[in-house]
């Protein structure tokens, strides 16, 4: 992607009829290391691989807790998530104050796209920097939705955003039809097995770079880290992951996270 | 006026009733344990025989309220959106643990104090275990000042109850209640609602208790008199 | 010295040597707020309802309310609705000021059509618009400005039933059977020992709710000054929400005749 005269503020438009901003908005996201979210009749669930900047320093987390019922995984600009998740908590407490309502999943994630939708239509402004991958467990049961800075919402059965997920994607287009059955614990198998589809061909998912997130009729949002990963790791080990599709030329990880 | 019979029925407005009930807290060595009856009332009529008033606010702290139930549970709803993880959430969101109990009972003191000129009609005890992992009792009054205590109780049959904690657990941080079990702690609470009930109207139909250990908050419900 | 003086001088001349403001400016002194009384809300109601009554039976709840509105002891209204449907599975009654409770009215119609225009399948259960009109009560009561009611919220939602009340100090509470105003005295007693001595809502019957339910709609009507033999029923079960035309129940007098001061 080049720079054109037609792509210096977020709301002019190229004769091509394109909003510029809006899609090196979207480049942001798949700068971001990947998440991928994916769903059963009865559990939602995330996984991610946190990056770091090196040896010497902690992983950028990559799961937020919204609210008992809520979480979110995100690529791309983290300072532009905490924003979001902020106005999402908010949100989910101002549910709770009025209705003592969990916040239905698909309001907040049209909430939220109005917010994106509005940093695409003013001068000076710049659209958010970041991908959300919600999920969620509501009255209307457990759900994935993800939301882009373009201001689009899509509810999926499974979904991976950053980088290399068009990978992860492939793995899920194969599989996603074993999914509304699936155990949680295969479902996070499953997740895991998408998610390594991303990584180079040097990296591999361990306790310190995974991070897996859940929620379901039952079961509160939960972010397992570190240690608490170590079966679903051996069980990852122990399988043969499907040839991945060949993986898009790395984009250089910039101080996206 | 002295000549009620010829006064004009008067409807004053008023933001706060009483709707009795009780409440106590006894600290232990390494628990805490506190209960409130469930009866709500207003006038001689019993609204219901389940209307909580303790409310566990996290892994380690248990606020009970007694006076005006409205401002009870407007006070605990407010609370519980700043702390902790099944609802709360500011401090949880801010720091990712639960807030201590000793930090819960400024926070509850602060709020309290925030109403100063519009109180909140709450008589409260807070119960918990400390940062030693000993059991802690807060009691409070409506406008927030607040000290620790060993064994507090409060609300409608709060001069009926707190002389026999006294006597039965002592008044000073030395004391007895160091060596009390968990056991006889909760016979204590039990014969406490026992014998307010009896003697007091506000008192009665169910003790809800919670015991506040090093594992967590177990709930247990007893009956009581519902006359 | 008016009524008004009274009272003042209660709080500003009681015996006590703490330096309170109202002792440093002298009451004789011109004050700054002379002429200006302060800001007056409803301190007393108009036009109002008298009993809501309700009881949980098995699968659903039941409520009723009669269709007077009184002016004071006038009998002003005797056709007003004191029951509303707030949604397929809850029921709104009021007693106290009916302009307050048409306020309400509004003001939950307005919420509903907020709530359909998501047209995402989420729909305010019965315990959610417990919890906002708890939050409206409380919210206006804290601003001294009081919606004169005292409400009863019934309703059944996926099978489960919620019977709450709440007034207009923001107090709440649910209970198996719920009574209001006069009925708080007369008819909380029948409903309670109706569901108690059956063991539990669980128990009652439809029919017998109906029963109940007449039963202290009759003792409420000899009794309260402020009734009317010609109330509406409600019933919200499982796919079923109804609200009967007024009716009445049978009543016998032939004994008053022999009361002193009514008959002869």
């Amino acid at each position: 992607m080049f720079r054109n005269q037609y792509d210096s503020d977020i709301s002019v438009w190229s004769p091509q009829g394109r909003l510029h901003q809006v899609e090196y908005a979207l480049e942001a996201v798949k700068q971001g290391s990947a998440a991928v979210g994916l769903r059963s009749k009865t559990h939602a669930v995330l996984v991610a691989v946190k990056r770091t900047p090196g040896d010497l320093a902690s992983y950028q987390k990559k799961m937020i807790r919204i609210d008992d019922h809520m979480g979110v995984a995100i690529a791309g600009l983290t300072s532009d998530a905490r924003v979001l998740s902020n106005y999402m908590r908010t949100e989910a407490m101002r549910s709770k104050m009025l209705y003592n309502r969990p916040l239905p999943i698909g309001r907040i994630v049209s909430a939220l796209a109005d917010k994106a939708q509005v940093n695409t239509q003013n001068y000076g402004g710049r659209p958010y920097g970041v991908g959300l991958l919600v999920i969620g467990q509501d009255e209307t049961g457990p759900h994935l939705f993800e939301c882009s800075p373009s201001g689009n919402n899509f509810e999926y059965y499974a979904m991976a955003i950053g980088a290399r997920g068009q990978s992860a994607k492939t793995y899920l287009e194969r599989h996603y039809e074993q999914f509304a059955e699936a155990s949680l614990e295969d479902l996070v198998h499953h997740g895991l097995q998408a998610l390594k589809a991303t990584l180079q061909q040097d990296k591999k998912l361990d306790t310190d770079n995974a991070s897996v997130a859940f929620v379901g009729e039952n079961q509160k949002f939960t972010v397992l880290e570190g240690e608490a990963l170590t079966s679903y790791l051996a069980r990852l080990g122990s399988t043969d992951a499907p040839a991945a599709a060949a993986a898009p030329a790395d984009v250089a990880p910039m101080e996206t996270e | 006026m002295a000549d009620g019979i010829s006064a004009p029925i008067e409807h004053r407005y008023s933001p706060y009733t009483d709707n009795g009930g009780t409440i106590l807290a006894i600290a232990g060595e390494d628990f805490c344990v506190i209960a409130g009856d469930t009866r709500q009332s207003e006038g001689y009529s019993i609204n219901t025989r389940y209307a909580p008033k303790v409310f566990k606010m996290s892994n380690n702290s248990v606020l009970a309220n007694s006076g005006f139930h409205a401002d009870g549970v407007t006070l605990a709803k407010q609370l519980d959106q700043r702390i902790q993880e099944s609802t709360g959430e500011w401090y949880r969101h801010a720091h990712e643990k639960d807030m201590s109990t000793p930090a819960f009972a400024q926070l509850l003191a602060t709020t309290l104090y925030g109403k100063r000129f519009f109180p909140y009609y709450t008589f409260s005890i807070v119960g918990g275990l400390d940062k030693e992992g000993k059991g802690c009792v807060y009691g409070y009054d409506p406008v927030g000042s607040f000290e620790r205590y060993t064994c507090r109780a409060a609300g409608s049959a709060q001069n009926l109850i707190q002389p026999f904690l006294d006597s039965q657990v002592g008044i000073t941080a030395v004391n007895r209640a160091e060596q009390l079990s968990l056991v006889s702690v909760i016979r204590i609470v039990k014969d406490a609602f026992t014998s307010a009930t009896e003697r007091d109207i506000y008192t009665g139909d169910f003790i809800e208790m919670f015991i506040i250990t090093q594992e967590g908050v177990e709930t247990q419900l007893h009956p009581l008199k519902r006359d | 010295m008016n009524r008004q003086d009274q009272l003042l001088d209660g709080f500003y001349r009681r015996d006590t040597y703490s330096p309170r403001v109202q002792d440093m400016y002298p009451r004789d002194q011109p004050s700054a707020f002379a002429g200006v009384d302060p800001v007056a809300h409803t301190q007393s109601p108009i036009v109002t309802g008298t009993s809501v009554i309700a009881l949980k039976f098995q699968g659903g709840v039941m409520m009723a309310a009669d269709t007077l509105a009184s002016y004071g002891s006038l009998a002003r209204f005797r056709d007003v609705e004191r029951l509303h449907k707030l949604t397929d599975t809850a029921v709104l009654g009021s007693t106290g000021d009916v302009s307050d409770y048409q306020h309400v009215q509004h003001m939950m119609e307005r919420l509903m059509i907020r709530e359909d225009y998501h047209n995402d399948g989420h729909k305010l259960a019965p315990p959610h618009l417990f919890e906002y009109l708890r939050n409206v009560m409380y919210h206006r009561r804290s601003k001294n400005d009081p919606l004169w009611n005292r409400f009863v919220l019934a309703g059944h939602h996926n099978n489960t039933s919620f019977l709450g009340y709440v007034d207009l100090q923001g107090t709440t509470y649910q209970s198996d059977t719920i009574a209001t105003g006069f009925g708080a005295h007369l008819a909380q007693p029948l409903l309670r020992k109706a569901v108690e001595s059956r063991g539990g809502p669980q128990n009652v019957t439809e029919e017998d709710a109906i029963k109940i339910i007449e039963d202290c709609m009759r003792v409420l009507f000899y009794r309260d000054a402020r009734s009317l033999n010609k109330f509406q029923r409600a019933t919200i079960a499982t796919d079923r929400l109804e609200i009967t035309e007024p009716y009445s129940v049978d009543t016998e007098w032939a004994f008053a005749e022999s009361i002193r001061g009514y008959g002869v």
